[in-house]
């Protein structure tokens, strides 16, 4: 099954595209804490690329896709036409860094490697898209 | 949406959180903990039973307050969290660098 959303790059409209995520994944019959952790990871991508790529102007968008392949594994693809920026090519920061830096930010990459089975992130002269894998046994 | 009270238990200061910590929601979230700490509270118990999600964001205020909690002899305990909530905390190793407990009581004879 494929299913599709489009989202305001505003963080109030984060808990939106969680409802997206969670309640089609239900229908799937997966565990509420692996829903959880897919719902985070996408939640995570989002959130940066609200707040980084696109400053939190909501007349700017992103386009949402997922596609449930039963048994085998969950393919989001998040489109955006902001600043391309791709996270894999920074460093992460380690738990002792960001105590040490009172940082509040830099968990959520580490969240999104831990949780996807694969991600991808590629940009043209018009778009990025962010591609996150996850394998599911149902 | 995050709704946050807090509620003084003998000397502890219990914050109890109800809702949704998100990268929009957390900034509620650092309020709550920086007031406390400036309050001079030593004994802090989370109350996350009514908790229902918690991203990055929120992970990152709790990180965030670690070195604080130590040089300042407060501790900081949360409890009640659900399986889903907890697993997050977990996947990072965070229930390595903070205490969490099942119920409060459990968490009150810790101090």
């Amino acid at each position: 099954m494929n299913y599709h959303f489009k989202a305001p790059c505003s963080k109030k409209k984060l808990r939106s595209i969680r409802e997206f995520i969670s309640s089609n994944l239900k229908k799937h019959a997966l565990a509420d804490v692996e829903i959880n952790m897919i719902v985070l990871a996408v939640d995570e991508v989002c959130a940066n690329l609200i707040i980084h790529s696109h400053n939190c102007d909501p007349e700017e968008t992103l386009e949402l896709s997922m596609l449930i392949e039963d048994n085998k594994r969950v393919i989001f693809k998040i489109i955006d036409r902001g600043e391309g920026f791709n996270p894999l090519n920074h460093k992460e920061p380690s738990l002792e860094e960001i105590i040490q830096t009172k940082k509040k930010g830099g968990l959520g990459l580490i969240l999104v490697k831990k949780i996807m089975d694969h991600i991808e992130f590629k940009s043209d002269s018009k778009k990025n898209v962010c591609i996150l894998q996850k394998n599911i046994g149902i | 949406m995050i709704d946050i009270s807090n509620n003084i238990e003998d000397d502890f200061l219990v914050i109890s959180l109800d809702g949704e910590v998100d990268a929009s929601s957390s900034i509620h979230l650092d309020k709550a903990i920086d007031e406390a700490v400036k309050n001079n509270h030593k004994k802090i118990l989370v109350d996350g039973s009514k908790l229902s999600y918690i991203s990055s964001a929120g992970l990152g205020v709790f990180m965030s307050y670690i070195q604080d909690f130590d040089s300042q002899g407060i501790k900081l305990i949360l409890f009640g969290l659900s399986e889903k909530v907890k697993n997050v905390f977990q996947i990072l190793g965070l229930d390595q660098l903070l205490k969490i407990c099942e119920s409060k009581e459990e968490a009150k004879q810790l101090f």
